[in-house]
């Protein structure tokens, strides 16, 4: 009686995740074994590997893979080693330390797109943006980023979104580090550094896992920054994997690739998925 | 200089290091906020203009150039609708995973984690086809479908912890009191953690919010939320700062001051209790 209650209260979750996860999933692969394209109506037929063959061929996908490696590398890198760096700044109570605190965390509440906009008109115009000035005051050539270094911009971009999330779950983390054994390690003469290096590193190092896993599932799917700013472009020295299948599925409507390109997405998802799902569950107590 | 006042300096040194850094980070936000209040000129003003008089006119004509009030309309519907359906879905899975666990609770909360693994652009095909063929393209109905399906498995979690830190005691007193499942759910167990829905469902709100992907790909004119309305800003019409930068202060301020107030629950919600 009391199973069939339990049950019956977690039938609607169940039933809808899996009806989400199953059907667009097996539409994919269905899709990607097929050749269909949205501009030539008429009946489909199954090509087998053509459409990923077509999809690993074309040109645009070492490049969109080599910068979808590099953005989230990137990216992980700089938020991690800042996120680290500037929550053991902030661990300590100094003046303001409380509003410091929401500055630093704001850019995560931001919207992709209003980030992308604000970043690409405001501070890296090549004409009258923050950095060109900048550039000017200091006596050198304003540079026009996002035609000169797209990548970059965007990865300045995406990290100026994430280093937030990092900072305020090491601050987290930071709180819950054993202050006791600092006071005895400072007794005992440790440096600051060495405090740092051999105790509050180690005790980071669950929370860094974590924040790498996070960040590599949503930053293997970075579309908005590129949509907004740079379109791929120019050529496709911005284009991420994401920003290929979108090109590929709605600016040329060609629903097979798209379908292949979607599935590899998936694959290199689930390969960082798998770990983090480990990690969650060893913590998960019922 | 004695020992406490080495330990001064350190601290004065620290704070300021910390306060510029902020700063800088917060300028890009700062600049669009004040850059909202600037004629167009003032805002593409060569050496930039930090004092100036200010004024409200980028505010009208953006409500007048994009009916920005019409996408914001549908920026809460589409939150608050998904997140309320959401909530009504997940309340009871959540309470009776936390108070009944069985074998297979950890198995079905790491699968459900896993469903939010899946990469939304290995799905955009199907669910922009599955949503044109059942005309959903471009309404508020489909986001709302999405994003609830989205963020389900994000607040399952944060509800299933919630309920499983809740006093058990408490719980059975109120079965010996002859508390009916019902009543138990009624008055006991939704009073004593309102606290945590309501932050689960402003991390729910926040998420729903920004979200682009699938607000570019599936909306057009009719339901286009802030996100999808700023995008379609990116086209080089010109140089109009001033009112790209008041649509974005709207579009962003009152999701920066939600965001104070959850960061907690962000970082239990967005790591799935990983970090505490």
């Amino acid at each position: 009686m009391k199973r069939t209650i339990t049950r019956l209260l977690m039938a609607p979750s169940v039933i809808v995740l899996l009806l989400w996860m199953i059907i667009p999933l097996s539409m994919t692969i269905y899709f990607s074994t097929i050749h269909y394209n949205l501009l030539y109506p008429g009946p489909t037929r199954f090509v087998g590997w053509l459409n990923y063959d077509f999809f690993i061929t074309d040109p645009a996908f070492l490049t969109a893979i080599g910068n979808t490696t590099l953005l989230v590398g990137s990216v992980l890198i700089i938020t991690v080693v800042l996120g680290v760096a500037l929550s053991a700044l902030i661990d300590k109570p100094f003046f303001g330390r409380g509003i410091v605190r929401v500055l630093l965390i704001s850019p995560f509440f931001v919207m992709p797109t209003v980030n992308a906009l604000v970043w690409k008109n405001m501070m890296m115009n090549p004409v009258y943006g923050i950095f060109a000035w900048i550039w000017q005051s200091l006596g050198l050539t304003p540079i026009d980023w996002l035609s000169t270094y797209p990548l970059f911009s965007i990865i300045v971009m995406v990290s100026w979104q994430w280093l937030p999330f990092a900072i305020l779950v090491f601050v987290t983390a930071l709180q819950s580090q054993d202050h006791e054994q600092k006071e005895a390690a400072q007794m005992d003469g440790a440096t600051s550094w060495h405090i740092f290096r051999y105790l509050t590193i180690p005790h980071l190092s669950r929370p860094i896992t974590v924040v790498v896993m996070i960040e590599a599932i949503f930053l293997l799917s970075v579309f908005a920054q590129i949509y907004v700013s740079t379109n791929g472009g120019p050529g496709y020295s911005s284009t991420n994997l994401a920003y290929m299948i979108y090109n590929q599925a709605l600016l040329q409507f060609n629903v097979g690739t798209a379908s292949a390109g979607g599935l590899i997405a998936v694959v290199l998802a689930n390969i960082v998925a798998f770990f983090l799902i480990r990690a969650v569950g060893k913590n998960l107590t019922v | 200089m004695t020992l406490t006042q080495q330990k001064k300096l350190k601290t004065v040194l620290i704070g300021s290091l910390a306060w510029i850094i902020a700063l800088v980070l917060f300028f890009p936000i700062f600049w669009m906020f004040l850059t909202s209040f600037k004629t167009e000129a003032q805002a593409i003003a060569f050496p930039p203009e930090l004092f100036f008089k200010p004024t409200l006119e980028n505010f009208a004509i953006v409500q007048e150039r994009s009916d920005y009030l019409y996408h914001a309309m549908n920026s809460v519907v589409i939150s608050f609708g998904a997140t309320i359906i959401a909530l009504i879905i997940a309340i009871p899975a959540a309470y009776s995973m936390a108070f009944f666990p069985g074998k297979r609770t950890k198995d079905i909360l790491l699968w459900m984690l896993s469903t939010k693994m899946l990469p939304s652009v290995g799905v955009l095909v199907p669910i922009y086809l599955l949503s044109r063929d059942y005309g959903l393209l471009d309404t508020r109905t489909g986001l709302i479908i999405i994003f609830t399906l989205m963020n389900l498995p994000i607040i399952v979690w944060m509800l299933f912890s919630y309920f499983k830190d809740l006093p058990k005691e408490i719980l059975e007193a109120a079965r010996m009191d002859g508390a009916t499942p019902w009543t138990e759910v009624t008055q006991v167990v939704m009073p004593l953690s309102v606290g945590g829905i309501i932050s689960t469902g402003l991390l729910s709100i926040i998420l729903c919010w920004n979200e682009a992907f699938w607000s570019i790909n599936l909306t057009a004119t009719n339901a286009a939320p802030l996100t999808a309305m700023i995008a379609s800003y990116s086209s080089p019409e010109g140089l109009f700062w001033a009112k790209l930068s008041a649509a974005s202060t709207l579009a962003c301020a009152p999701i920066i001051i939600f965001g104070w107030f959850c960061q907690k629950q962000l970082v239990q919600g967005l790591t799935f209790g990983a970090v505490k």
